[in-house]
């Protein structure tokens, strides 16, 4: 079965989604995020969503629980460069994906969780999520 | 209101809300909507689409390009022969922190779309409307 | 076919005829329209509303059998609205149809009770009819209207870039839903395209800050975080503050400042940026070290 590719980068993981994802890929995501962050031992996860112009709950439910699971493992998430049309909308729905953290592209998202770590490695504690 | 073209499309698996999602998303693009009301229109048929698969137990959407007194707009109707809603306001609730999802997509739609109604018979199956306007 | 239609259709000539003549110098209105095309509006509404009533004589112009005469009112109804005619003009040219019809009834229909029937029945028709011009004029005239009041809301949000990553974003005015989506847009648009991580919205120019208000700055904010932008809220004024918190108004995450200056600073610091002074360098004459140790990566 097809899956999203999950690249390696250091010790972080980058993800780029760009296909529309049925309900089974995006599942099959949450998996394989998970598994990978226990296999390498990953201390960071950037999802890139750049591609992406539809987000609807399902979706946002994804990237939270992600983010939480990611979380759980001892891994930062960010998501990135979500177009001003989604955001608009999610926001509508209702959605605010709160605990995900985000940034404007891949570049500010890996400066993002170079902080995190820093601050973990430095022991300022888990940083916690800023709206 | 004309109804000027019509179409069905089934909903009985997950692939076929990726398939009502595209199919939105071109009669949407044909009708020159912006791109942000493309994607609100978009989103709300996923959200409905959804529905229907998960709660409606399959059914099917109805695309329509209406016309109105002196606008044009695209008319999105989501059937199922499921086991219907019985309390409807407390389901058109935002439920999202409740997991469930269904009342996100029912509030959701109706905040997305300029026209929404529903009809909802406990043992017959539930009806969504939602129409925007160019 | 009905005992009316079948007068009606027999005598639609004498009744456009009757109509024409009969339709007062005001009505005409032959500064807006020339004789020939009022014959040809009149002869093709007749014509629509003699078929109409062939198949449904009831009256009742939601039915099917009157989709035709909706749509060729609608579309006399829309063009007279652009050339400047009333609606209550538009709404008399059809009403002044009925004298015409109940003239040829009265003549061809004996039985008063017939009699009395088809004219309820005509009278009910028209009246439909003209309410559907005058539903169209509104409708034609809000749409011009909406489309205008959109041009005017994009005018006026212009966002403004105060250094590299940095966006203001100036409100004046009212900040309704309408108001709101376009300020999204425009805001979200220019964090893409200057790659802004900041934006300033300053409320300054915004008389009240209620509820509904504070709802859409929120949409706003949240929308700008979700894509990797940092909001922050200029310009609240004493008054508005105290609003805020007699509404109790969550603002939980929302940094806020009273003056866009303070805003300004808050941005310039939190990306990592200050204002220095530079020795020597009064009357805007810097030394050439200073300046090349002053520029920004």
């Amino acid at each position: 079965m097809e899956r999203i590719p999950i690249l390696r980068m250091g010790t972080f993981l980058l993800i780029t989604i760009q296909v529309d994802m049925h309900d089974r890929l995006a599942m099959q995501l949450q998996d394989d995020v998970t598994a990978r962050i226990a296999e390498w031992g990953s201390g960071g996860v950037l999802i890139d969503i750049s591609s992406l112009e539809i987000v609807d709950s399902f979706i946002g439910r994804m990237l939270a629980n992600i983010a939480a699971m990611s979380r759980v493992l001892g891994a930062e998430t960010v998501v990135v460069g979500m177009q001003p049309a989604v955001a608009i909308t999610l926001v509508e729905l209702g959605m605010s994906l709160p605990g995900v953290r985000t940034a404007l592209n891949v570049e500010a998202g890996m400066e993002l969780l170079y902080q995190s770590r820093t601050a973990m490695e430095l022991g300022l504690g888990n940083e916690h999520p800023e709206a | 209101m004309s109804i000027l073209k019509r179409e069905k499309l089934p909903l009985k698996n997950s692939g076929d809300i990726v398939l009502a999602r595209q199919k939105v998303r071109q009669w949407a693009a044909e009708m020159r909507f912006s791109l942000v009301d493309q994607t609100k229109l978009v989103t709300a048929a996923s959200e409905l689409a959804r529905n229907t698969l998960d709660h409606g137990h399959g059914g099917e959407m109805t695309l329509e390009l209406v016309n109105g007194l002196a606008k044009t707009g695209l008319k999105l109707i989501f059937e199922d022969q499921g086991p219907g809603i019985p309390d409807i306001e407390t389901a058109m609730k935002d439920g999202f922190t409740s997991g469930g999802g269904m009342g996100l997509g029912l509030g959701g739609s109706k905040r997305l779309s300029n026209e929404f109604s529903i009809e909802s018979e406990v043992g017959k199956g539930t009806k969504v409307t939602v129409l925007r306007w160019k | 076919m009905s005992k009316l239609a079948e007068i009606i259709s027999q005598h639609e000539d004498e009744i456009r005829k009757d109509w024409l003549e009969n339709m007062s110098r005001a009505i005409q209105r032959g500064d807006l329209m020339s004789k020939a095309e009022l014959n040809e509006q009149s002869r093709d509404l007749l014509a629509s509303i003699v078929k109409g009533v062939q198949v449904d004589d009831t009256g009742e112009v939601s039915a099917a059998a009157w989709q035709p005469t909706r749509e060729l009112l609608t579309e006399i109804s829309a063009s007279r609205a652009r050339r400047g005619f009333t609606p209550t003009e538009t709404a008399h040219f059809v009403l002044s149809l009925k004298q015409p019809l109940f003239n040829v009834i009265r003549r061809k229909e004996a039985n008063a009770d017939e009699l009395f029937k088809n004219i309820v029945t005509i009278t009910v028709l028209l009246d439909r009819l003209s309410l559907l011009t005058s539903e169209t004029f509104m409708a034609t005239r809000e749409e011009l209207i909406s489309r205008q009041q959109q041009e005017l809301l994009e005018l006026s949000t212009p966002v403004v870039k105060l250094w590299d990553g940095i966006l203001a974003l100036p409100i004046i005015g009212t900040l309704d839903s309408a108001r709101t989506q376009v300020v999204m847009e425009n805001l979200l648009q220019s964090v893409v395209a200057t790659n802004s991580k900041f934006a300033i919205i300053d409320i300054t120019g915004v008389p009240t800050v209620d509820t509904l208000v504070a709802q859409h700055l929120l949409k706003t904010i949240t929308a700008a975080r979700l894509m990797g932008a940092e909001c922050i809220i200029s310009g609240v004024r004493p008054q508005i503050a105290q609003t805020i918190v007699h509404l109790g108004i969550d603002l939980a995450e929302v940094i806020t400042k009273a003056k866009l200056s303070d805003a300004f600073a808050l941005a310039l610091q939190r990306s990592g940026r200050g204002v220095v002074r530079i020795a020597g360098a009064a009357n805007g004459v810097r030394p050439l070290a200073a300046m090349n140790a002053q520029k920004e990566e």
